[in-house]
């Protein structure tokens, strides 16, 4: 018993804090601040899903999102000289707005899913000890396929990304090795036909010279 | 375990009317629109992972582990286009972007 | 036994003739297309001879198979298929042979053309459609053949398609021929809703349970279903064998090139009419007012069309009219049950009148294409061949006795003598003054022709320009001559059959049971049987001849006009001018063309421009404009709504989504 409350003030605990970094992501006024706050709220979600027992999941929410894309989100902020001013006008204006849509889709939402028939107890973990082996024995098995197609996104992500982002500067040295071991004679050495002027003979040598 | 599953969705809800919220204020900064959606994103993760628990069908899991792999290749695009856009601009206000008018 | 492949080669040579010589023509030339065309028809004219044989002296049964099933809809199955009995041996060669002659023919009449491989495509495809229609063995195929043969007649009256007279009569051949069809394709229905089948055994196996059933058309008479089925499909006929009163287009087709007046407006095509009639001799059987109808039309078209040829001037105009009376008296001969007579008379009418056609194809040729015969004459030393093959066709046409056309010709007059149908005096009349009346436009033609003193000229300065002759009829750059082999040759070949093919044929074809089933007469009608009880050969026929009435009523015919085109030239002035009201009847063709432009062409024309302006103009174009103009006048509004900002979009989905859950929850969850 001690231990089911313990685990509810957990939960309440890590909400709270994941609420309110979330408030602040949405409302500081430094982007900067923003992602930290985000990367709060990350960390945060990732303790609830551990407390609803997806170890695997929590841990690669931490270490996909905390530790690659918002540190990439922080490099961009950081990276780009942006003024944030301008994009802060019309927050006042939209901020009653913001809230009373949010609201009164909180409220619709809650409406319809109907809180009250989910409040249900979950039975026994169904992946028993490991989390990581019921969660790897449905990917690769069941969704082989989906899996290998992630793969496949992921890396046309990276190549795309790396594709829009790269700027090739007109004054910087490379070599190219495609063009470098496609050459061919031809392409090296140029014959030039000349007239022929020779130059007069040279003085042949003195004669001994065959002997030495 | 003995959370009510109720409690997860309902804090996975909260999130989500708070990044709809976060769209509405921060219209005009694309990275804060971009984080918003990350957070649309969590709140769905949320739900599935707690769904997958209480049905006890590592579905749900799976679904997740897909939903981050393309919310990763998606951020890196996305950012990749925000840098494009700001080399290109100087800019990343939404508000001046405007090249589809009418 | 006839051999299934054989009947698909010699149906299928012309066409493959047709497609080379029209599609590769740039390839093959003009002698590679001449000649294609000529091997696949000679093909053709052999095949069917071995087809006649077999069936008929090497006692093959009557072939009678489907080669492809063409469509299934329900219970009906339609097939390509092929029916030869002795009727279909006798058209196959008839067919072919005419065929053949023309296209050697051609190779003269056509020698300055530039469309020359195009007219060999055309004939040869034309060959290809009527073999399609005479070994049709299911009425659907019989009405592919029967388009087929209107389409490539559309296609070669038209051949000068920019001479404005010809395309006109082109058109007006198709479009009368569409009246026909229109007739004929409703037969079929008919057929189709009496028997639940196309196919002609089962529907002639059944014929006799027609007799007694009615259908109900227009509210309260029942009609006799018999009588309109024949009505429908003889209204088909008249359209394409040019019966009063759908005969308007054949006159007017002689603007295309000779040779095609001789084998699709004389010899074959329009025979069809004829043919089909006698196909459907079962059915017509069943029906005494459809008889009735199919005599009065064909005695009508017979004389009265007949007389329309005497005041002609144009040389195949009165070969047209000629054809037109001709043709009457086969549907004359059909609507006396005298089916055999029929098809005789359509054999021997093949030969001499595809002979009268390329002489005066050939004549035209020599006068440089001039076709007025009021600037001919005098052509007889000049041109010996076609001089004395005209002379034969003639003779034949207006029933000599001993040439073929006697044999034949006869043979109708007596057989409706002897019907005793309703309506069978006035037939009987009107074909026996039709023989002075072909007797007399005959020997005008050949005295104007032939005779007499030339009354055209030759003037030297007009040398070598071609184009000179339209502008003064009877001018000629050369002195008119003989024409080449491959246009004296047909006429030769033609003259012989013209002469002598009735005195073989006539007793087997009429008083024997040689088509065997392919034709069924009830013995109520049977006149011919009547006949052959005072049938006592062919020679004692060939003697009976000098007292029988027709005889010297074509006798007057020729005496007369000898009388007046050889002796008495002024007379026929003088004659025109004292029948003033009649010449004018004869020359306005009864203004039958007239009635029919001012009523229906005009008729149509007007309704026409009353749907133009008011259906197409007005609602149509309206309604399709003014939608565009709604679309485009709203679209200048609603485009505002794409600003091109990235958060007045991601707004629209979040209010979107708003009042989607909204819903859902007010309405879905109940």
């Amino acid at each position: 018993m001690t231990h089911a409350i313990f685990q509810m003030v957990c939960f309440i605990l890590f909400a709270v804090v994941a609420v309110g970094s979330a408030l602040a992501v949405v409302s500081v006024k430094n982007t900067v601040h923003g992602v930290l706050a985000l990367v709060l709220t990350f960390f945060s979600t990732a303790c609830l899903w551990m407390l609803a027992e997806a170890e695997f999941l929590a841990l690669a929410l931490v270490v996909v999102y905390v530790g690659a894309v918002m540190v990439l989100f922080l490099f961009v902020v950081m990276m780009l000289d942006i003024d944030l001013e301008p994009m802060r006008e019309g927050y006042i204006k939209y901020l009653p707005i913001g809230i009373g849509a949010a609201v009164i889709m909180l409220i619709e939402m809650l409406g319809i899913i109907g809180i009250k028939t989910f409040n249900v107890q979950a039975g026994p973990n169904p992946a028993g000890a490991s989390n990581v082996e019921w969660l790897g024995q449905a990917l690769f098995t069941h969704f082989l396929l989906p899996f290998e197609i992630a793969a496949l996104i992921l890396t046309v992500g990276l190549v795309a990304a790396v594709v829009l982002a790269l700027r090739v500067r007109s004054f910087s040295k490379h070599q190219n090795p495609a063009a470098q071991s496609a050459v061919r004679a031809p392409g090296r050495v140029r014959m030039v036909k000349m007239a022929a002027v020779t130059p007069a003979a040279p003085e042949p040598k003195p004669a001994e010279e065959p002997q030495a | 375990m003995s959370i009510p599953l109720s409690w997860f969705i309902v804090f996975a809800t909260v999130l989500f009317c708070i990044s709809i919220a976060g769209i509405f204020v921060n219209r005009k900064n694309v990275i804060v629109l971009l984080m918003c959606i990350e957070l649309m994103l969590l709140a769905v993760n949320t739900n599935f992972v707690a769904f997958s628990r209480y049905l006890g069908n590592p579905g749900g899991q799976v679904f997740v582990f897909f939903i981050m792999t393309v919310a990763a290749a998606e951020s890196a695009i996305g950012l990749a286009i925000v840098v494009l856009m700001f080399r290109n601009r100087r800019t990343i206000n939404v508000g001046e972007i405007d090249t589809l008018r009418y | 036994m006839i051999s299934q492949n054989l009947l698909i080669v010699l149906a299928g040579a012309p066409l493959v003739g047709a497609l080379i010589a029209g599609l590769l023509r740039n390839q093959v030339g003009r002698a590679g297309a001449a000649g294609i065309a000529i091997v696949s028809v000679a093909l053709s004219f052999a095949l069917s001879c071995i087809v006649f044989y077999q069936l008929v002296w090497g006692g093959a049964p009557v072939f009678n198979h489907d080669v492809y099933t063409w469509l299934q809809v329900g219970k009906l199955t339609i097939g390509i298929g092929f029916l030869v009995d002795r009727l279909t041996a006798l058209m196959l060669v008839v067919v072919t042979f005419v065929s053949l002659m023309v296209h050697i023919y051609t190779i003269g009449y056509m020698r300055e053309d530039p469309g020359f491989q195009r007219f060999f495509s055309y004939i040869a495809l034309f060959t290809f459609s009527m073999l399609v229609l005479v070994l049709a063995n299911n009425f659907l195929q019989l009405f592919v053949g029967w388009e087929l043969v209107g389409l490539v007649s559309y296609l070669l009256i038209g051949f000068w398609f920019e001479k404005p007279s010809a395309s006109f009569a082109a058109l007006k051949a198709f479009i009368v021929n569409r009246v026909g069809d229109f007739g004929f394709i409703l037969g079929i229905a008919c057929v189709l809703y009496a028997f639940h089948t196309l196919d002609y055994s089962a529907v002639f196996a059944q014929a006799p349970s027609l007799a007694g059933r009615t259908i109900t058309v227009v509210g309260g008479h029942p009609w006799s279903l018999a009588t309109l089925i024949c009505l429908l499909l003889f209204v088909g006929a008249c359209g394409k064998s040019a019966q009063v009163p759908l005969h308007v287009w054949l006159p007017d087709s002689m603007e295309g090139p000779t040779p095609i007046s001789a084998l699709i407006h004389a010899a074959t095509m329009v025979t069809a009419g004829v043919f089909m009639v006698a196909r459907m001799s079962p059915l017509f059987e069943m029906s005494q007012t459809a008889l009735s109808v199919v005599l009065i039309v064909g005695a009508t078209t017979a004389f009265f069309m007949g007389l329309v040829g005497i005041v002609q001037n144009d040389i195949k105009r009165v070969i047209a009219y000629s054809t037109i009376s001709q043709l009457g008296y086969m549907v004359t001969a059909l609507g006396a049950s005298a089916y055999a007579a029929g098809i005789f008379h359509l054999m021997t009418h093949a030969f001499f009148k595809a002979l009268l056609f390329l002489g005066s194809g050939s004549v035209i040729m020599a006068m440089h294409h001039g076709q007025d015969m009021r600037y001919m004459g005098g052509l007889r030393k000049r041109m010996p061949i076609t001089y004395l093959t005209m002379w034969a066709g003639s003779l034949a046409l207006c029933a000599a006795p001993g040439f073929s056309g006697f044999f034949s010709k006869d043979q109708i007059i007596d057989a409706v003598g002897e019907s005793q149908i309703f309506g069978h005096t006035y037939a009987y009349w009107c074909v026996l003054l039709g023989v002075f009346v072909t007797a007399l436009y005959t020997f005008r033609m050949l005295y104007m022709t032939f005779h007499g003193k030339p009354r055209w000229r030759v003037e030297h300065s007009h040398g070598d320009d071609h184009g000179g002759h339209h502008e003064q009829p009877g001018v000629l750059p050369h002195e008119p001559k003989e024409q080449s082999f491959v246009v004296t040759f047909p006429l030769v070949m033609l003259a012989i059959p013209s002469i002598m093919i009735g005195w073989v044929t006539v007793k087997p074809l009429l008083f024997g049971d040689w088509f065997q089933g392919a034709i069924k007469v009830l013995p109520a009608h049977d006149v011919l049987a009547k006949m052959a009880e005072e049938f006592h050969g062919t020679v004692p026929m060939f003697w009976h001849a000098f007292v029988t009435p027709a005889f010297w009523i074509a006798f007057a015919g020729f005496a007369v006009a000898t009388y007046v085109y050889q002796f008495n030239p002024k007379v026929a002035d003088r004659a025109a001018r004292m029948f003033l009201p009649i010449f004018k009847i004869l020359t306005r063709k009864f203004w039958i063309d007239e009635v029919y432009y001012n009523l229906f062409a005009r008729g149509g024309v007007r309704l026409g421009r009353v749907f133009w302006k008011g259906g197409d103009a007005g609602l149509i174009e309206g309604t399709v404009n003014g939608s565009a103009f709604v679309a485009e006048r709203s679209s200048r509004v609603f485009r505002r709504l794409q600003t091109g900002f990235l958060y007045h979009y991601a707004f629209a989905m979040i209010v979107g989504l708003i009042l989607l859950l909204g819903g859902l929850w007010y309405w879905g969850l109940r």
